[in-house]
């Protein structure tokens, strides 16, 4: 009988201990299996929101960590047939510029906003390379509600990053050029070209001005490459990575790492708002786009900056100073505590960490190793708090606040967790391939949420099934809440992400819009109640004021519409419950469809150009009747004399 | 005995890590219909003690009427929803206010609107109106029905 029992109970374990290798896994994670760590079952949420920059897709994807869910995918600096966004009345401002409309932009590195160094979730701010830009999106509704165009800059490249109180939102420009712009010989490089440098103030609203209270700083002519913001003892100051130093203008692949040390720019904007109070700044004149969205009119509109006031820190002691870093470094950050600044040199074997407090005292004690432009260069020694011997071209670094870092090496693709103040290696995996950017939740904060890191690769190779030539970029997944990194997911991502950002969800989720309240609805072609829906013409333009609603337009016949005309559709949805947009397309429409919100109203523009009976119809399944909600235009010839007429159901659309 | 504790023991521990549901199978039971005079609904309103017609609440929920109903509703024609002259006649104003808060789980549930819904094959929205904006809808309702427009 003993036996019998212990038997059994031998067999038991062992059938208990295979059952839990195959559900367990090793390491941290409370026990749980890889598979475990990054599943959420079905109806349940992703615990934080990752922000995706899609570089050459102009946009921002939301994904839910740590399961990969794609959430949305929102259009920053790219027109969205999807979405309507730049092809709709309302949204074309928003991609305004003083070189003109620009259907697509070039999406780099996300930036939540801070209070007191801490994540807010209020907006998140994204720079555009190509066309300097920096959008806003407001984390209730997320949309873009703002652009503003950055003057005196090229690609903007070191630029969303925010102060921690969300006071400036900074740009800095990849390319030197000529500032102001003139024709010159591309040779007189040196000197002539400059690195335009902007602090754009953020109002309490969020929004941001350059005119009247942002600044710029006229830099030397480098390349300005990444920045993050001092925080805690460091608040005031701001830091930029540069690389060619050098001032070459042509193969920058060898001429801009001739130098053996290229600089960290550490700028004192507490000092550039002394400097602007008492007047030492020249006032230049420009012109940029300016493109606000308004979430009651459901419109964007654009304003131009003429003015921008310029700082020269050759001439304004204490205002910038260079940190020597060596072989062009990309990645600047800055630890949680604010005493670090991490400088990863992407042709390097190691990792810079600079001190905060050695640099103030190098400072005082005027450690000064020449000069650049006017702009003291720091002794290197005097500043050095550390190098990290690593592994082949470092390129960002993330905190956990707990003490480590995570840099990622594109190089040899991997990362590797070290300690702040020992610079020991305490942990090192693999990634696949050439890992980008990474992203701890918060990393850029005084509180990071140190437990999983998403590591984005350039290169995907054979991650999964192919996709022809094209595939899209790999991104990996770490549980980093132990001592050991633990790879627990692998997923595709959209476009090309260069950085990221992320925030627990319970920041944001309680405080997302569901509906645009139709009573709130200010747009000025709104209707709001079916009897006020109406065809009016003036002239050669006719405005549709329409409505929706599950399932049919209001009116849904129209006639006395002509070749030649210019048809304004205005679409207001009526429904007022989550998740019931109706869209709309017209047939041989030169444009995209429109997707409007419930309570919002959409434009978008007909030039009808045959006579005929066209249809329209709604693009999105709204219900078990959606396929019914449709209406026909009759088109007359240019000259005819067919009256406006429009109706529901035969009759009048304000029937009793 | 031991044995029988250990395998239950393990038996939780192995349900624990599979994680899998136990879902209940949905019952298909018909739905009773209720006499109207009786019939409150399913929802949040459970009785009502109306009073003398408010002239301005009817007003009120005219305007609301106008907004959020009126493109599925008309009063003396069918539209997507039924024709609502006389609604107060035939149905009990808990009914009216569930119908208008709840309409979801009352064309599921109750076996009045679920009638409806059959006749009329598209649902009635869920408008997210306040009890209150409700009740101003109803008070407007009761207005037309008692014929001194
Ligand atoms: C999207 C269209 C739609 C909207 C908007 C809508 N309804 Fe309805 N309503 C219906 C339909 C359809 C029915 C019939 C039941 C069904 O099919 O679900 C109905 C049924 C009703 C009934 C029951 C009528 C009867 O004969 O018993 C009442 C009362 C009612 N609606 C009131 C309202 C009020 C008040 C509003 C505005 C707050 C409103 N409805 C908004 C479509 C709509
Ligand atoms: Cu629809």
């Amino acid at each position: 009988m003993k036996k019998k029992t212990l038997i059994t109970i031998v067999a038991l374990s062992l059938l208990a201990a295979v059952a839990g290798f195959a559900n367990c896994g090793a390491g941290a994670g409370g026990g749980k299996s890889i598979a475990e760590r990054a599943f959420v079952p079905p109806g349940q949420y992703d615990e934080f929101y990752g922000m995706i920059s899609g570089g050459f897709s102009g946009q921002l994807s939301i994904i839910g960590l740590p399961s990969g869910r794609t959430l949305k995918v929102i259009p920053v600096f790219t027109q969205d047939g999807e979405k309507a966004y730049g092809y709709n009345e309302e949204t074309k401002p928003m991609l305004m510029t003083s070189h003109g409309f620009i259907p697509w932009g070039d999406s780099h590195h996300p930036d939540i906003s801070q209070t007191n160094g801490e994540l807010d979730g209020r907006w998140v701010f994204i720079n555009e390379n190509n066309t300097p830009r920096i959008a806003r999106i407001d984390l209730s509704i997320f949309e873009t509600v703002e652009i503003i165009e950055i003057p005196h800059a090229a690609g903007n490249h070191a630029s969303p990053y925010l102060t921690e109180n969300t006071e400036y939102v900074v740009a800095s420009t990849r390319f030197g050029i000529p500032t102001p712009q003139r024709d010159m010989p591309v040779n007189q490089y040196k000197g002539n070209f400059k690195g335009m440098t902007s602090f754009v103030k953020v109002g309490k609203d969020g929004r941001m001005d350059l005119e009247k209270e942002g600044f710029q700083i006229l830099m030397p002519g480098f390349d300005y490459d990444k920045a993050h913001p001092g925080r805690g003892k460091s608040h005031g100051w701001f830091f930029f990575t540069t690389y060619n130093v050098d001032e070459g203008h042509t193969l920058l692949e060898v001429n801009a790492s001739q130098k053996e040390k290229d600089y960290i720019a550490a700028i004192n904007w507490k000092k550039a708002e002394e400097y602007l109070k008492a007047g030492k700044f020249e006032t230049w004149n420009t012109n940029f786009a300016h493109n606000v969205y308004d979430e009651h009119t459901h419109m964007a509109t654009t304003s131009w900056g003429k003015k921008v006031r310029v700082l020269d820190p050759s001439k304004l002691p204490g205002l910038v100073y260079f940190l020597p870093i060596k072989k062009s470094p990309h990645g600047c950050d800055v630890d949680p505590t604010g005493e670090y600044i991490v400088g990863s040199g992407k042709l390097e074997a190691q990792a810079t960490a600079h001190s905060f407090t050695k640099m103030l005292k190098a400072i005082e004690e005027k450690k000064f190793d020449g000069e650049a432009y006017g702009i003291p260069v720091l002794n290197y020694e005097a500043v050095l708090a550390g190098e990290v011997k690593t592994g082949l071209g470092p390129l960002h670094t993330e905190f956990d606040g707990e003490g480590h870092a995570y840099t990622s090496f594109f190089i040899s693709s991997e990362i590797v967790k070290w300690k702040l103040g020992t610079w020991e290696v305490v942990d090192r995996k693999p990634t696949f391939y050439s890992v980008g950017h990474l992203m701890i939740p918060g990393g850029n904060s005084r509180k990071p949420f140190g437990k999983y890191l998403l590591a984005m690769n350039k290169i995907t190779k054979d991650r999964y099934l192919p996709t022809g030539p094209e595939v899209n970029h790999s991104a990996q997944l770490f549980d980093i809440s132990g001592e050991k990194m633990v790879m627990i997911n692998d997923f595709p991502t959209h476009g090309e992400p260069h950085y990221a950002a992320g925030i627990p969800a319970s920041k944001i989720k309680d405080r997302s819009v569901k509906i645009f309240k139709l009573e709130d609805n200010k747009h000025p072609y709104a209707v709001k109640t079916p009897e006020k829906t109406r065809v009016v013409r003036k002239g050669k333009e006719v405005h549709v004021y329409m409505g929706m609603i599950r399932s049919h337009f209001v009116p849904d016949v129209i006639e006395g519409i002509k070749v030649g005309d210019t048809v304004y559709f205005h679409l207001t949805n009526f429904e007022q419950d989550y998740d019931v947009p109706h869209g709309f397309a017209m047939m041989g429409q030169q444009s995209s469809e429109l997707l409007v919100m419930p309570g919002q109203t959409e434009t978008s523009v007909w030039y009808p150009k045959k006579p005929g009976v066209w249809p329209f119809y709604c693009t999105d399944f709204c219900s078990a009747l959606h396929q019914e909600m449709q209406g026909y235009v009759r088109v007359s010839a240019a000259g005819s004399n067919v009256p406006i007429k429009y109706t529901l159901d035969d009759d009048p659309v304000d029937v009793e | 005995m031991k044995k029988l504790i250990i395998f239950a023991a393990l038996s939780v521990v192995f349900t624990f890590y599979c994680g899998e549901e136990k879902k209940e199978e949905p019952k298909e039971e018909a739905l009773v219909p209720i006499d109207p005079k009786d019939d409150i609904g399913i929802g949040p309103v459970k009785s009502m003690q109306l009073a003398d017609i408010d002239g301005k609440l009817v007003k009120e929920g005219e305007k609301v009427f106008k907004l959020k109903c009126a493109a599925c509703h008309k009063m003396t024609k069918r539209l997507v929803g039924p024709p609502l002259e006389d609604v107060t006649k035939r149905r009990r104003p808990e009914w009216i206010m569930n119908m208008i808060l709840n309409p979801i789980e009352m064309i599921q549930k109750n076996a009045t609107a679920n009638a409806l819904l059959k006749q009329y094959t598209a649902p009635m929205a869920q408008q997210n109106l306040t009890e209150q904006e409700a009740r101003s809808v109803l008070e407007y309702f009761r207005k037309y029905d008692s014929g001194k427009k």
